[in-house]
C-alpha cells in the first residue's frame, strides 16, 4: 500500500451531516468486480440529475474545487453500508484525506486499508475549516501525519489525534494480512486447542 | 475472577494475540460471503498467491443482485458477471455456495441462522453491515469491508481494536401492536444514528427476553443504524429451541452439552458496561420514519416535524433537506401521507414470522388501487414454509405480488427499484436518499404497518386495525 506521510491539497466541502455510503457511491455502481475506476461515480446522484445534467450547486461541480484532495464534511460521515467501494471512490476521485467531527466505524476502518487518512476534529474546528474554505478560493491544507498537525499557510495550525498503530500503518504503507500471517504459529496453535476442546 | 460482560467473554475466547498499543488478533469462527463485497477480495488472494485458510468455516450465497421474478434470467450483464464471479471464486477456492438453484439460498442474514450456522459465542463476520443480525443469538457478529474480507479469507483472523460496551436496557412491557421493529426504530429515533459508534450493544430487559428469535434478529439487525457494529442478546431457551435440530447445530446429546456452555456466556451479575442507556417500552407506539436517515422517525400518532422547531442548526438543516427530498409538508399528520409502493422483506423483516404478521393484517382485505405491493421472502426456506401455511395465497388474494427470495427493494441492486418520486412503506432498514431507487422516498415501518398501509393507501395505526380473522385462506 502507498504510504501516507504528508500532503498539501485543495479543500472541498460537502456540507451535510450523516453522509452515507449510498450517497458516496450509489448501489448501481457496486456491481463492478474491480477495485479501480469508482471515482467517476463518487456522489453520483448529487453531481448529476436524473437526466444526466450537471447539478451546478453541488460543491464538487464548482470550478473552484476541481482537483481537490482534502474533503471536509459533517458528523457521522460514512454511515450505512460496509461497502469499501465508498473509500475506493473517494481515493480514485483524488481525495487522500477526509476531515469530519465523527465517522462511522466501518467506513473509518476501511479508509486505513486504502491509504486514506480520516481525521476527527471538533465541531468548532470543522466549522472553522468550512468558513475558511468558503472565504478563500484555492484554499489549501497541509496534512502532516508525521507531526499530526493540519496547517493552512496563513496561521492556522490544528493538531489532531490518531491511534499510534493506525498512524504507523499509514506512514509505512503496511500490508496487514502479511502482519497477521507472521503469527501463523499462534493461529494454528489456537485452532488445535479449540479442536481438542471440541469447539 | 472478575465479572465480565457477554461481549468480554466472547472477545477473550477469540483473542490470539494482544499486544499493548496494537489491535488484537481475533479469531473468526464463521465467515459469510456474498457476491457484492467479495470479488475484489478473492482477486487479492489470487494476486498474492494465497488460499482460503478455512473453507470449512466459509459459506457463500448470492442475494443482492438476484431478481425476485424469473431469477435465473439476470438481464443486467454487470449483475450477472458479479453473480458468475462468485460462482467461479467459490469453485476455485473450495467455498460452499448456496446458489440460485439451491432451495436454501437467501438473504445472507436470513439464511445463516436458518441453516443453524449462527451459534451463541461465535465470532461471525461478513462484508455486510447488517451482519449485526446474528448477535440475536449471542454471537459477536459485525460487518467488515472488502480488505477485511480478504484478510479473513487468508488468515481466518482480523486485527481489531477492542470496542467499548453499552447496555441498552428496555424497560416496561410491549403493548399489543408494538413490534420488534418499533423497538429498534424508536430507540434510534430517540438517540440518533451515531449514539453507539465505537460500541458493541447488549440489549437487555424483559421486553427483549420475551421476543422470539425472529424478533431479536430484527432488533440486532438495525444496531448498525445506531452506529454500533454489533448488537448482542444473551442466549436462552428461545435461542436453543430455535437452533435445536438445524443442519449445522450440534446434534443429539451433544446439543444439550453445548447449550449448557452457551448459557454461561451471559453477562455476569455485577459486571459493568462502559455506558448504559434506557428505553421505555410501556409508552411506545408504532413508528414511521419521515426523513432520509433511520433516526428521522416518529410515532404514527404524530406529524411530520417542523424543521424550525428542532433544537440545533445541523438538525434544522438536515431536516429541511430531508423533507425537500421526501416531498413532505411540515406538520402533516403521519396518517395522512399517501403511499405508492409497499415492500415487505429484507434481512430486517423477511422471515417467516414477519410474513405471518403481515399476512394476518392483509387477510380478507384488498390493497389500495393506487398501491403496488410486493412480498419477498428472505430465503428459499421461508418461501416454502410460507406457501405451506397458505400465506402466499392470502397475499396474492389481497393484491400483493409474491416473489422469490433476495435482497430485492431493500437496496435496489436488482430489478426491484422505485421510480423517482414514488413513496414506499418499507420493512427494510435504510431510508437514505436513493436507497430504493433514485428519487425514491422510503418510510421504514414494521411488516404489520406496511401491510396495513398497502390496504389503506396511506399510513395507519395498526393498533386499530380491523382483523378479518374469520376469512380462511
Amino acid at each position: 500500500m502507498q504510504p501516507f506521510v504528508t500532503m498539501t491539497g485543495l479543500v472541498a466541502p460537502v456540507d451535510r451531516v450523516n453522509v452515507d455510503t449510498d450517497a458516496i457511491i450509489p448501489k448501481q455502481f457496486l456491481k463492478r468486480i474491480e477495485r479501480s475506476g469508482f471515482g467517476q461515480f463518487l456522489f453520483f446522484e448529487w453531481r448529476w440529475d436524473e437526466k444526466g445534467n450537471v447539478i451546478p450547486d453541488f460543491s464538487l461541480n464548482q470550478p473552484r474545487y476541481q482537483g481537490a484532495s482534502v474533503l471536509i464534511s459533517r458528523a457521522n460521515f460514512g454511515c450505512g453500508s460496509s461497502r469499501e467501494h465508498a473509500p475506493w471512490a473517494i481515493l480514485d476521485y483524488g481525495f487522500r484525506c477526509v476531515i469530519a467531527p465523527s465517522f462511522a466505524d466501518i467506513f473509518y476502518n476501511n479508509c486505513f486499508k486504502n491509504s486514506i487518512l480520516p481525521i476527527k476534529l471538533s465541531e468548532e474546528q470543522v466549522e472553522q475549516l468550512f468558513q475558511r474554505t468558503a472565504a478563500r478560493e484555492g484554499y489549501e491544507l497541509t496534512i502532516d501525519l508525521q507531526r499530526k498537525v493540519i496547517t493552512d499557510g496563513s496561521g492556522l495550525s490544528i493538531p489532531f489525534e490518531l491511534d499510534e498503530h493506525r498512524r504507523q500503518f499509514l506512514l509505512q504503507g503496511l500490508d496487514d494480512i502479511g502482519l497477521t500471517l507472521k503469527h501463523e504459529d499462534a493461529i494454528s496453535a489456537f485452532e488445535s486447542r479449540r479442536t481438542a476442546a471440541g469447539i | 475472577m472478575s465479572k465480565q460482560t457477554m461481549f468480554e467473554k466472547i472477545w477473550n475466547n477469540h483473542v490470539i494475540m494482544a499486544e499493548e498499543g496494537k489491535p488484537s488478533i481475533l479469531y473468526i469462527d464463521l465467515h459469510l460471503v456474498h457476491e457484492v463485497t467479495s470479488p475484489q477480495a478473492f482477486e487479492g488472494l489470487r494476486l498474492s498467491g494465497r488460499k482460503v485458510r478455512r473453507p470449512d468455516l466459509t459459506f457463500a450465497t448470492m442475494d443482492h443482485n438476484v431478481p425476485t421474478k424469473d431469477r435465473f434470467n439476470i438481464s443486467d450483464p454487470i449483475s450477472k458477471q458479479q453473480v458468475d464471479t462468485l460462482t467461479d471464486n467459490c469453485q476455485e477456492f473450495g467455498v460452499k455456495l448456496y446458489d440460485l438453484s439451491s432451495a436454501d439460498q437467501g438473504v445472507v442474514h436470513v439464511m445463516g441462522p436458518e441453516l443453524g450456522l449462527t451459534h451463541p459465542g461465535k465470532t461471525i463476520v461478513c462484508g455486510d453491515s447488517h451482519t449485526s443480525t446474528h448477535g440475536a443469538f449471542g454471537a459477536l457478529a459485525f460487518g467488515i469491508g472488502t480488505s477485511e474480507v480478504e484478510h479473513v479469507l487468508a488468515t481466518q483472523c482480523l486485527q481489531q481494536a477492542k470496542p467499548k460496551t453499552m447496555e441498552v436496557r428496555f424497560t416496561g412491557k410491549r403493548r399489543p401492536g408494538i413490534t420488534a421493529k418499533d423497538l429498534i426504530l424508536g430507540l434510534i429515533s430517540k438517540y440518533g444514528t451515531d449514539f453507539a459508534t465505537g460500541y458493541v450493544i447488549e440489549y437487555t430487559g424483559e421486553a427483549i427476553r420475551t421476543l422470539s428469535m425472529e424478533e431479536r434478529m430484527t432488533v440486532c439487525n438495525m444496531s448498525i443504524e445506531g452506529g454500533a457494529r454489533a448488537g448482542l442478546i444473551a442466549p436462552d431457551e428461545t435461542t436453543f429451541n430455535y437452533l435445536r435440530g438445524r443442519d449445522y447445530a450440534p446434534q443429539g446429546a451433544d446439543f444439550d452439552l453445548t447449550a449448557a456452555r452457551w448459557s454461561a456466556l451471559r453477562t455476569d451479575e455485577g459486571a459493568s458496561y462502559d455506558t448504559v442507556m434506557e428505553f421505555d417500552v410501556d409508552t411506545l407506539v408504532p413508528q414511521v420514519t419521515w426523513g432520509t436517515s433511520p433516526g428521522m422517525g416518529t410515532d404514527i400518532t404524530k406529524a411530520v416535524p417542523v424543521p424550525e422547531q428542532l433544537p440545533t442548526e445541523n438538525e434544522r438543516k438536515a431536516a429541511a433537506k430531508a423533507l425537500e427530498y421526501m416531498g413532505l409538508v411540515p406538520g402533516t399528520p403521519m396518517t395522512e401521507i399517501p403511499i405508492d409502493y409497499v415492500f415487505i422483506g429484507s434481512c430486517t423483516n423477511g422471515r417467516i414470522e414477519d410474513l405471518r404478521a403481515a399476512a394476518a393484517v392483509a387477510k380478507g382485505h384488498k390493497i389500495s388501487s393506487n398501491v403496488t405491493a410486493i412480498v419477498v421472502p428472505g430465503s428459499g426456506r421461508v418461501k416454502i414454509q410460507a406457501e405451506k401455511e397458505g400465506l402466499d395465497r392470502i397475499f396474492t388474494e389481497a393484491g400483493f405480488e409474491w416473489r422469490d427470495a433476495g435482497c430485492s427493494m431493500c437496496l435496489a441492486m436488482n430489478p426491484d427499484v422505485l421510480q423517482p418520486g414514488q413513496r414506499c412503506a418499507s420493512t427494510s432498514n435504510r431510508n437514505f436518499e436513493g436507497r430504493q431507487g433514485r428519487g425514491g422516498r422510503t418510510h421504514l415501518v414494521s411488516p404489520e404497518m406496511a401491510a396495513a398501509a398497502a390496504i389503506a393507501g396511506r399510513f395507519v395505526d395498526v393498533r386499530h386495525w380491523e382483523f378479518k380473522s374469520e376469512v380462511t385462506a
